[in-house]
């Protein structure tokens, strides 16, 4: 699937094009009008189609198999990053990436869900959904961000905390609850970018922050559409109705007040270009750490709870 | 002050036709044939068939196999407070459909139905009781109502629950039974997981211990919340404690799962709860352990 079949007007034309100027090239014609109409109704068609997608059309974005990853976006934003690993308590988990990095003069803790890019890296990453020792390992660094006054900033990218047989016997509801509780209280600026995937409690275990965005086409849903739609509907193929039903893109999460803001993606989604979906977080890192690095810790923490406290609505 | 006694939907009742099975013609449907009364019940482990005021005087566990019938928050309270110390509070909080929310249903007409068939605004139910004379905040969850489901009233209540401890410092204590996060409220039940669970560090602060009881069945989001959060975690025997469920797991790993698998039991024995008791030990043990824990407690100093 790495042509999104939503596209597939925009790849027709495409391919229309590289025909033109085979041909001009070939018959020593000159097609130069041609192919520049035909490039500007593409360029028209992509923009079109990007402005309306519809919520399973952006799900298929975020889980584009060639967006940009944790590690990739870590080394685009961030200088000199040291890889920690382990949890101390039974191993370290390849589905969540994290350590000790400078931004400018800086000292940050980042991490984040990792994904892979073939399938090779995909099992080896268990698909970028943790295991228990995952997030402990994610608290074990918020604390040593905590313990040396370093912000954290955290990637959000996972359909959900593994569901097996391990993580269960390892107590996968405590690690999470655990994380949940001690994100609330850090005295340090914790910001998250959910930047593919954000599956419910796996995502949350490490989004409890200061400041939430989410990358234009990604999403945040308290359970998969697929899952919703096979519990609710009866049908799993029912997966679009129950996208829509949900609210789970960029858009709809920031009306919800959950999310603060959204980054703005290259025209065609983040797979297009890793490096300016990088600078646009960059940005945003930066200008909130200034802001948020004047607080104390106790009015950070404060901050984040009042965050989360009045979140949901009732009568 | 609730004192009714309103018999969950997991009881089915039953008829002395039961008892002979075989002679039915619809023996697929024998549980809905019933006398008068509903005087009968069957075990959902063993299967025996209990007369409903044994059933009843037994604190709704099977005497042959042991088995922990759900039980509504009324019942609950009934069992683990002193006669009549139940003062309900936030009793109004009702949801709301935020997300104009429809699968085969409305939420909105799935909330209507979940009250009707309950008698309560949402599946949370706090107050302040007693347990051998010492006050202890308290809150029960219902399973009855829509699966137990945390949405936004489950999160809030059970928020200020947690502080109306941090002003009062009396001991906490949480029934739950639920499903998970409600998904008809999407990402605003998800959030009432950081909401309840950021309650909880507050509470930390204020050294009032939280007693977090699992009951029959426990799962998701609410798990892996303020469930997993209890300074002590006690289960009843057998009860389902999960983050995923089992026939989730067993489509992701696609293999049978081990008999006995994430039950109570089950996460004793891999450390993940202090202790599995018997319904009928429930409140002593529970009134033992606000004693020796709570810093507060006078009983304590004697």
């Amino acid at each position: 699937m790495k042509n999104l079949d939503f596209e597939k007007p925009i790849l027709d034309l495409n391919e229309k094009i590289e025909q033109l100027k085979e041909l001009s090239k070939e018959g020593n014609i000159d097609l130069t009008e041609e192919i520049k109409k035909i490039e500007k109704r593409a360029a028209k068609l992509k923009t079109e189609i990007y402005s309306n997608l519809s919520p399973i059309q952006i799900i298929k974005i975020a889980r584009h198999i060639d967006r940009p990853d944790t590690t990739s976006l870590i080394n685009l934003i961030f200088e000199n990053f040291i890889e920690l690993h382990g949890d101390r308590l039974y191993g370290d988990d390849p589905a969540i990436v994290g350590g000790v990095a400078m931004l400018g003069k800086t000292r940050v803790v980042v991490m984040g869900h990792q994904k892979g890019h073939t399938t090779k890296e995909n099992i080896h990453r268990n698909f970028g959904m943790p295991n228990p020792e995952g997030y402990r390992k994610a608290l074990r660094l918020m604390n040593l961000a905590d313990k040396f006054n370093m912000p954290v900033i955290t990637f959000i990218d996972t359909p959900g905390a593994y569901p097996g047989i391990e993580a269960e016997e390892r107590g996968q509801a405590e690690a999470i609850a655990r994380n949940l509780k001690e994100m609330s209280g850090l005295q340090v600026p914790v910001i998250s970018f959910i930047i593919g995937e954000g599956g419910s409690g796996g995502a949350l275990g490490l989004g409890v922050a200061n400041k939430v965005y989410m990358l234009e086409y990604s999403i945040y849903s308290v359970i998969s559409p697929e899952g919703c739609a096979s519990i609710l509907f009866r049908d799993a193929t029912k997966a679009n109705i129950a996208a829509q039903n949900l609210k789970i893109t960029a858009k709809d999460i920031i009306g919800l007040g959950v999310a603060d803001d959204a980054i703005k993606e290259p025209i065609g989604g983040a797979h297009n270009n890793w490096g300016e979906t990088a600078a646009n977080i960059k940005k945003k890192i930066v200008a909130d750490i200034s802001i948020l690095s004047r607080l104390t810790g106790e009015k950070l923490a404060e901050n984040r709870y009042k965050k989360f406290r009045q979140m949901g609505k009732f009568q | 002050m609730i004192s009714d006694w309103n018999f969950s939907s997991r009881i089915k009742t039953m008829s002395i036709l039961n008892w002979f099975p075989k002679k039915q013609k619809t023996n697929n449907e024998k549980s809905k044939l019933s006398i008068p009364g509903d005087l009968w019940v069957k075990c959902f482990k063993c299967g025996d068939i209990i007369y409903l005021k044994d059933l009843e005087s037994n604190q709704k566990v099977c005497v042959k196999c042991n088995y922990h019938f759900r039980l509504t928050p009324e019942e609950r309270i009934s069992h683990i407070l002193d006669k009549n110390t139940f003062n309900e509070l936030e009793t109004e909080i009702s949801p709301i459909d935020t997300l104009g929310f429809s699968d085969s249903k409305p939420y909105k007409t799935r909330i209507q139905e979940a009250q009707k068939k309950t008698g309560r605004k949402d599946a949370m139910v706090i107050g302040i009781g007693k347990i051998n004379k010492t006050p202890i905040n308290i809150g029960f969850m219902d399973f009855a109502f829509l699966g137990g489901s945390m949405g936004a009233v489950v999160g809030e209540k059970t928020t200020r629950l947690i502080e109306l401890a941090i002003k009062n410092k009396n001991p906490l204590v949480i029934f739950t039974a639920s499903g998970g996060a409600r998904m008809q409220e999407g990402i605003l039940s998800l959030m009432q997981m950081a909401k309840t669970s950021a309650a909880l560090k507050a509470l930390d602060k204020q050294k009032v211990p939280f007693i977090s009881v699992l009951c029959d069945p426990t799962t998701g989001g609410t798990t892996a919340s303020f469930a997993m959060l209890g300074d002590i975690l006690i289960s009843e025997p057998d009860a389902l404690i999960t983050f995923a469920g089992p026939r989730v797991i067993e489509q992701t790993i696609r293999q049978k799962l081990p008999e006995g698998f994430q039950r109570a039991e089950f996460l004793l024995e891999h450390g993940i709860i202090d202790m599995v008791v018997e319904r009928k030990d429930l409140k002593e043990t529970i009134a033992n352990l606000v004693m020796v824990l709570n810093p507060n407690n006078m009983r304590a100093k004697e």
